[in-house]
């Protein structure tokens, strides 16, 4: 994987994903190594992503990288109508490896093909976010002692949620069953199930999550975001169709873990943060380790 | 009847190109695509003629004009069951069936409007597949998102 830049999930074959999640172990267990000193690491984000800008950039300083670069582009260039391309060739000279998040879709695939140094693609408008899936299937794997055969429940947004689309082209690769619950109105579209069907695998839709909580092993809950919404009108019969609260858990498997990308707005009541099933904090945390594992293997042929 | 026979219905041409089995619906849009509104060439164009295969047909006739393969990869998109035969002296030269190709690249816009193709100077580039339900569609190789066959707008 090294200098080979990072858009889509789609970009690495299931033994790249099982390498970096290999790795991303080593570092949970040692987080603080000087293997990327003298290394300069780039973290352009043209819109503001406090949450996943740490922790790229805790990560990259852990390892002894110095970072340069921006938080949002209202102090920049790109603010007096530079192209995209201008930035990234310009940064280009500055640093070994860019870390990119864009509000426009397909920007991160652009700049990798413009882009002398290769490029982590940190969320490119409503299309992928990749070390979020990263760090999903750790937290999956981390849970359950294995990625395979496992009964995963997708619940909220599944028509414009990003990390619902990349998480379920991810485990295409592992044999799951796919529980989707949604909204019609936020079924999951046609393109995803696409490649569940071009997997052989099998998907149910469901509108009630009670119908199936208590057989999965993950469930991983997502926010209804009113800005993917076309229609506000929509957006308004929709936001408060999903709740999960504590109660509902009673009869739930011992082994399942409760995911959500963060931050969550009242799709997880916060009766259930004290119940051994919700993961969603930790599963942050394991953002570190995986951004840790990439930025390695990148750059460091690990 | 021959082929020379069934060219006379619009109206035959010396040399040229005959894009015949064109749906009527999308005649006008052939004739755009190809830029044929623009061209100094004579066109002749014949719409709800009878075909026995589709029930109604359109036809292009382009005097002194032959294609090239970009070209015809674009009426492709529109006018997947057109024939293309080539005319030499009246005669037939070369019959041949246009295929829709498995990429399309800088002639059709991306539906999305947030794509980084319609927002800075990014030729576009389309993988070509078909959905359950066999309609075409086109996935921006950009933003990921499909533009299905009627949204599809030409560069
Ligand atoms: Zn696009």
């Amino acid at each position: 994987m090294k200098n080979r830049s990072l858009v889509s999930i789609n970009d690495y074959s299931k033994e790249e994903i099982i390498r970096i999640l290999d790795l991303a172990e080593e570092f949970e267990k040692q987080p603080r190594q000087q293997i990327l000193k003298g290394k300069v690491i780039a973290s352009l984000f043209f819109e503001p992503s406090t949450r996943t800008r740490l922790s790229f950039e805790s990560a990259a300083q852990q390892l002894g990288a110095s970072v340069i670069g921006f938080s949002s582009a209202a102090t920049t260039s790109v603010q007096k109508g530079e192209t995209l391309k201008d930035t990234i060739l310009t940064v280009s000279n500055y640093s070994d490896l860019i870390v990119m998040r864009h509000p426009v879709d397909g920007s991160a695939r652009y700049a990798s093909e413009v882009a002398p140094v290769p490029i982590i693609n940190a969320g490119d408008g409503a299309n992928q976010h990749p070390t979020q899936c990263l760090l999903d299937l750790y937290s999956i794997r981390k849970t359950q002692g294995t990625l395979d055969n496992l009964d995963i429940t997708f619940v909220g947004d599944l028509k414009y949620g990003r990390t619902v689309h990349s998480l379920t082209m991810a485990l295409c690769h592992f044999n799951t069953r796919f529980h989707l619950v949604s909204p019609v109105e936020l079924k999951l579209p046609s393109a995803v199930k696409r490649h569940i069907k071009d997997a052989e695998l099998q998907y149910e839709q469901y509108t009630d999550m009670n119908e199936v909580i208590n057989k999965s092993d993950i469930l991983y809950m997502t926010r209804i975001q009113r800005e993917r919404f076309p229609d506000q009108l929509e957006y308004e019969r929709v936001k408060n169709s999903y709740n999960l609260v504590n109660s509902m858990l009673t009869d739930a498997k011992s082994n399942l873990r409760i995911l959500h990308p963060l931050p969550r707005v009242n799709e997880i009541s916060t009766d259930v943060d004290s119940n051994p099933m919700a993961y969603y904090f930790q599963q942050a945390l394991n953002g570190i380790y995986v951004r840790q594992a990439l930025m390695a293997s990148i750059l460091d042929n690990k | 009847m021959s082929d020379k026979r069934k060219e006379l219905i619009v109206s035959a041409i010396s040399n040229g190109t005959v894009i015949d089995h064109i749906p009527t619906e999308t005649v006008f849009q052939v004739i755009k695509i190809l830029g044929l509104n623009k061209t100094k060439n004579q066109v002749y164009f014949g719409i709800n003629l009878e075909s026995k295969k589709y029930g109604s047909k359109g036809i292009i006739k382009i005097s002194d004009k032959y294609f090239e393969t970009e070209e015809i990869n674009k009426i492709a998109l529109v006018a997947p069951s057109a024939t293309l035969i080539e005319i030499h002296d009246y005669e037939v030269f070369k019959k041949s069936s246009v295929r829709i190709p498995q990429n399309v690249n800088k002639i059709v816009k991306c539906f999305n409007p947030n794509c980084i193709t319609n927002k800075e100077d990014v030729d576009t580039k389309f993988e070509v597949f078909y959905d359950e339900s066999g309609s075409l569609k086109l996935s921006c190789h950009y933003c990921e998102k499909n533009t299905s066959k009627e949204n599809i707008v030409f560069i």
